[in-house]
């Protein structure tokens, strides 16, 4: 394809540009860098901030370089002593209605505002006047809204309200008064808010952050009569590094083991025996239901923020949801029953901590259904990101850290269970079982190519036991709705569908490591997590789950098969309409 | 926060979803109605209801959330219902300058309320304004869009004794 350029020159150098891109991106194209604030890539491009600004020769006042596109012969000045000094006074204002409470803050040393005020070499603060206050909402199990630390971005706006459809909060009042919240200034808690967490993910500073509960896992951790079981889900392992400079998609599995070791946990299990567990009840449940053809298309219900998603707009579409409860739950529910008694352990007694890349775990944790004889199947949730904060506690050198094993005996687990952690991995890891299953054979047939990559909706035929099943999988809540309403126009074609609710799946979810709009913008980061993954089911000596042999042994002396009753009771779950404004209207 | 309120028409009777059904039958569920609707649901109430903003955002498909932005953003939207006097104070420049926000602070003494508010008898409703186009007359206050030019609090207080007698 010729693609058409225009020729420009910035700060003195020739760049060549393609026709209709930006003046940001044709400087950086020419490795120049122009600090940005509002900006985050192909989510929030609308020059708000101003602080991308830069001089346009021949045209009065300043160019939003975000947002203004590049014109043949036009001459750009980035960095004149005019330009500087504007963009200073714009951070000036910004910062004087700004809580600048940095000590305490989640975010400090990662926050976009803070290395704006090195970069610029902010030694006092210039304006002193009215700040805004507001009240802090942290009704919510998983988020809280710091709105004293918010600088107006709307990047959190944009990625709700455009990416995940959903627009919980917007820009309310006017003026002054104008700040980012919901409907009625009412909590996360009694709105539309999925809990995906993208907001988090979005948002340059502090406002937004995770609900930390650290600190019950420290009182845990010193108390002799609880034993504290940690479990890690797959996409905890290819992020966590980043949290201590490793690049993006490093595999720390060992490093990490060893951490919660030393953190002082009883026992360190992988979560990605979980996903083997829930690939054999899901596919067990899809082989039921496309025999008898019943609600069909049946969708995965691996992702909390989807679940909760589905039940506030679309209920009546509830019976497509698969009753499978996620990786997490299903092996916390085997902790306290199964384990518990195979190792004598009084199930009263065990606190099973989840390290998600998400905070809808710790929403779908607290659930009534995710129950068992009155013990919650998880105690605790903790993020990516919180982990990170309790080994820096510690005092560990990550970095420096051996590599050490999972335990045994729960701590064995395929390399289908650790793609369950990017989009379209629930997907294949479902196919190679439900192909040998269908089958009764060791089929060699492992990868899915077409259900993986970046794609919003990835659509699939696939041929098993001489039947065609077609398959989808795709994920952001945005996509999930355009799925949903294939289905009740009654134009989905597809027997079986994987949704996540972040874009990307979970190796994006709303717990992970934080990458500012500079990272974003320069590299695929769901690409190289993503790649961290697949490297690991490379690698793996099993890759199907139903050949995994804990799983194996546990329905052997345990579960029976795959939808017994024992399995129903521990394994699924119910699920419930929501009402998607619980406020006084 | 909103407290709950009961919706009646400004004719005192419940015709609430009569009123919805002929505004929704006269609008295509597109989002660039949503001003225009808003300013038809304000004129009907005198003030637009939050069920009504979750009504409409079914309807337009728009989150309650932007919705609710919009209402706020607009002078001319209200969450509370107005009073049946709506006095506005003009506090642009030339009122400003001409010592409208001593007539202000005067009705906002009398009537003990804030603006934006409603008196509890639902009598009085007072209102910020930004310039009503008669700046030859500042300063100046509305009530029901009635203009009073060259006002002083004595006239002020004159309008407003007469306005209480009438009731």
């Amino acid at each position: 394809m010729n693609e058409e350029f225009v020729t420009l020159t910035i700060d003195d150098q020739e760049v060549k540009a393609k026709k209709g891109s930006t003046i940001l991106q044709a400087a950086k194209q020419a490795g120049i860098d122009i600090p940005t604030l509002c900006f985050l890539k192909e989510i929030n491009e609308v020059g708000d901030c101003r602080m991308c600004i830069v001089e346009v020769e021949g045209r009065r006042g300043f160019a939003t370089s975000c947002i203004q596109k590049v014109e043949e012969g036009m001459v750009v000045h980035t960095n004149t002593q005019n330009v500087l000094e504007a963009r200073h006074v714009i951070l000036d204002l910004i910062i004087s209605n700004h809580a600048k409470d940095c000590l305490t803050c989640t975010r400090s040393g990662n926050c976009e505002l803070q290395a704006l005020a090195t970069k610029f070499n902010i030694s006092k603060v210039e304006f002193e006047g009215t700040r805004m206050k507001h009240q802090i909402d942290d009704l919510s199990p998983s988020i809280v809204r710091d709105f004293n630390k918010c600088i107006l971005c709307r990047r959190c706006v944009a990625v709700c309200k455009n990416v995940q459809k959903i627009g919980a909060i917007d820009c309310i009042n006017r003026g002054f008064d104008s700040c980012i919240s919901t409907v009625g200034d009412h909590s996360l808690n009694d709105v539309n808010c999925t809990f995906c967490g993208q907001c988090i993910e979005a948002c340059p500073t502090g406002a937004l952050h995770e609900k930390e509960t650290i600190d019950e896992v420290w009182v845990k951790l010193k108390d002799p009569d609880s034993y504290v079981i940690v479990q890690t889900a797959p996409a905890v392992r290819v992020a966590l590094g980043e949290e201590f400079d490793m690049s993006i998609g490093t595999n720390v599995t060992g490093k990490m083991v060893t951490a919660l070791k030393r953190l002082g946990f009883n026992k360190v299990f992988d979560t990605n025996t979980g996903a083997d567990f829930t690939i054999m009840e899901e596919a067990n449940e899809f082989i039921q239901r496309f025999t008898n053809n019943e609600h069909l298309p049946m969708i995965t219900s691996c992702s909390p923020g989807w679940v909760k998603y589905i039940e506030m707009n679309e209920p009546e579409l509830l019976p497509h949801l698969s009753t499978c409860k996620s990786p997490h739950q299903m092996f916390g529910a085997l902790l306290k029953t199964y384990y518990a008694k195979k190792e004598g352990i009084d199930p009263n007694k065990i606190y099973v901590v989840s390290v998600m890349p998400c905070i809808a775990k710790k929403f779908e944790r607290q659930r009534e259904e995710m129950k068992n004889d009155e013990l919650c199947d998880v105690d605790n949730v903790i993020t990516t990101r919180e982990l990170s904060r309790m080994i820096k506690q510690a005092n560990i050198e990550f970095t420096k850290l051996e590599d050490s094993e999972f335990d045994q005996p729960m701590g064995e687990a395929t390399g289908a269970g650790a793609i369950f952690g990017t989009t379209g991995g629930v997907m294949e890891a479902a196919l190679r079982t439900a192909q040998d299953t269908l089958t009764g054979e060791d089929l060699e047939k492992i990868n899915f190519e077409e259900v993986r990559g970046g794609e919003a909706i990835k659509k699939a035929t696939v041929k098993i036991a001489g039947k065609e099943i077609k398959v989808v999988a795709t994920s952001g809540l945005a996509n999930a709705k355009q799925i949903l309403e294939e289905i009740k126009t009654g134009k989905a074609d597809y027997q079986f569908v994987e949704i996540m609710a972040c874009p990307g799946g979970c190796v994006m979810g709303g717990g992970q490591p934080i990458k500012s709009a500079k990272i974003r913008s320069e590299v695929d980061v769901r690409k190289l997590r993503a790649d961290g993954l697949y490297s690991i089911d490379e690698k793996s000596h099993i890759r199907k789950s139903h050949q995994n042999p804990v799983v194996k042994k546990i329905y052997d002396e345990f579960l029976e098969k795959p939808g017994s009753h024992i399995a129903e009771k521990l394994l699924h779950t119910t699920y419930q309409k929501r009402e998607k404004y619980s406020i006084e209207t | 926060m909103q407290e709950n309120e009961t919706i009646k028409c400004c004719c005192g009777k419940d015709k609430k979803n009569e009123f919805i059904n002929q505004l929704f039958s006269e609008y295509q569920p597109i989002k660039d109605n949503l001003i225009q609707m808003l300013n038809e649901i304000q004129e009907h109430y005198g003030y637009v209801p939050m069920d009504v903003q979750k009504e409409l955002s079914e309807f337009l498909s728009i989150p309650m959330a932007e919705i609710y932005g919009v209402v706020t953003f607009y002078s001319r939207f209200s969450l509370k219902p107005k009073g049946k006097y709506n006095i506005s104070v003009c506090l642009g420049t030339a009122c400003f300058v001409k010592g409208s926000q001593k007539i202000m602070d005067r009705l906002l003494e009398r009537l003990e309320i804030k603006p934006g508010e409603t008196t509890e008898d639902g009598l009085f409703s007072i209102e910020e304004t930004r310039c009503v186009g008669a700046c030859g007359l500042a300063p100046v206050f509305t009530v029901n869009g009635e203009v009073y030019g060259k006002a002083t609090v004595q006239k002020l207080d004159q309008v407003l004794d007469e306005l209480m007698n009438k009731k």
